[in-house]
């Protein structure tokens, strides 16, 4: 294993602005309001073959948990949360039942990547999903945005991979290399450098880069 | 939601500056960093677009030096502009003065506001 730091955590997308940086150049940043992050529970090799920590996000009504769910919370005596993650740490004793994990854990400069689940865009053509080029529109063209040649005639058939229509958007991706601008420890906000992946309001999770 | 991004864009705005339009002639005093010092740099012409929202309104300057039109934008907020003084108020008919491209000399004029 690495001896980077492993750090992470769970925040909600609140939509993008420009700030300007001290040599007066605008920035543009996505603001993630990432309000403290509970440990619910410790994962040990010993008891659960794997190190992490399982981390919870914004408080909801005991009504709205299910039984399974009701056991953590009950089990480390915190509020339920609304998400629960897990993430890998280095050490894990590091981290108690019960602590918060706060925005400040980054600070401007820091190069991190980011997870979170695209905009939906529903079954989309080929044009859209995987950018290919389309057909004339006009000049008496009847090939507008359909996909062209599925391949040769010698395999009968079609290989996998082959870029078609279908489902596009509502994936989990990471965004790697972006670049911390600003944390507000008292707001509980981060200002990430660039567009990072979701709608308003989506959940992101922040971690320290992988290639920084 | 969007309390929070005001909140944040509220630190950045410039309260200091005089309100100007289209066909006003401005005096931009922008901040030049050459290699260790910081000089002031004055740029004056023609407003000729004000575009945009908030914190990203931009405006655009033009003026003619020695025969060549030279057309520079701003960022209204921006840290870079140290003073924007008016020098004259235009009178105009429009909020995007383009027409002024393609005019020269004598026509290429904005009239001055009656009342000061």
């Amino acid at each position: 294993m690495t001896n980077r730091t492993q750090k992470s955590i769970m925040g909600i997308k609140v939509g993008m602005t420009q700030v300007f940086d001290d040599i007066g150049k605008a920035i543009p940043v996505t603001v993630v309001q990432a309000e403290p992050n509970v440990v619910l529970q410790k994962k040990k090799v010993a008891t659960d073959g794997y190190d992490a920590i399982q981390v919870g996000f914004m408080n909801i009504r005991e009504k709205l948990v299910n039984k399974p769910k009701t056991g953590i919370f009950t089990k480390a005596r915190l509020k339920p949360c609304r998400h629960i993650r897990e993430f890998k740490v280095n050490n894990v004793d590091d981290y108690e039942v019960g602590s918060e994990i706060n925005s400040d854990i980054f600070s401007p400069g820091e190069v991190v990547d980011v997870v979170g689940t695209s905009k939906g865009k529903g079954f989309s053509g080929a044009v859209k999903r995987h950018n290919i080029a389309r057909g004339a529109m006009g000049h008496g063209s009847k090939y507008h945005r359909r996909p062209g040649s599925l391949g040769a005639m010698g395999p009968a058939r079609v290989f996998k991979g082959r870029k078609m229509p279908g489902q596009y958007g509502g994936d989990r991706i990471t965004i790697q290399g972006l670049t911390i601008v600003k944390v507000y420890p008292e707001k509980n906000l981060i200002l990430i450098k660039g567009a990072i992946p979701g709608p308003r309001k989506g959940l992101v999770q922040i971690k320290n880069s992988i290639k920084a | 939601m969007q309390d929070i991004i005001r909140s944040i864009e509220d630190e950045h705005y410039r309260k200091d500056l005089p309100a100007f339009g289209p066909g006003d002639t401005v005096k931009v005093h922008t901040k030049v960093v050459e290699g260790t010092r910081e000089r002031i740099q004055v740029y004056e012409g023609v407003v000729i677009k004000i575009r945009g929202a908030g914190l990203s309104r931009s405006f655009t300057v033009r003026r003619l030096t020695y025969g060549v039109a030279v057309e520079r934008t701003f960022l209204l907020h921006s840290p870079k502009i140290a003073r924007i003084e008016v020098t004259r108020r235009g009178k105009v008919r429009r909020a995007k003065l383009f027409y002024l491209r393609g005019l020269t000399g004598k026509k290429a004029r904005v009239k001055e506001k009656g009342r000061f």
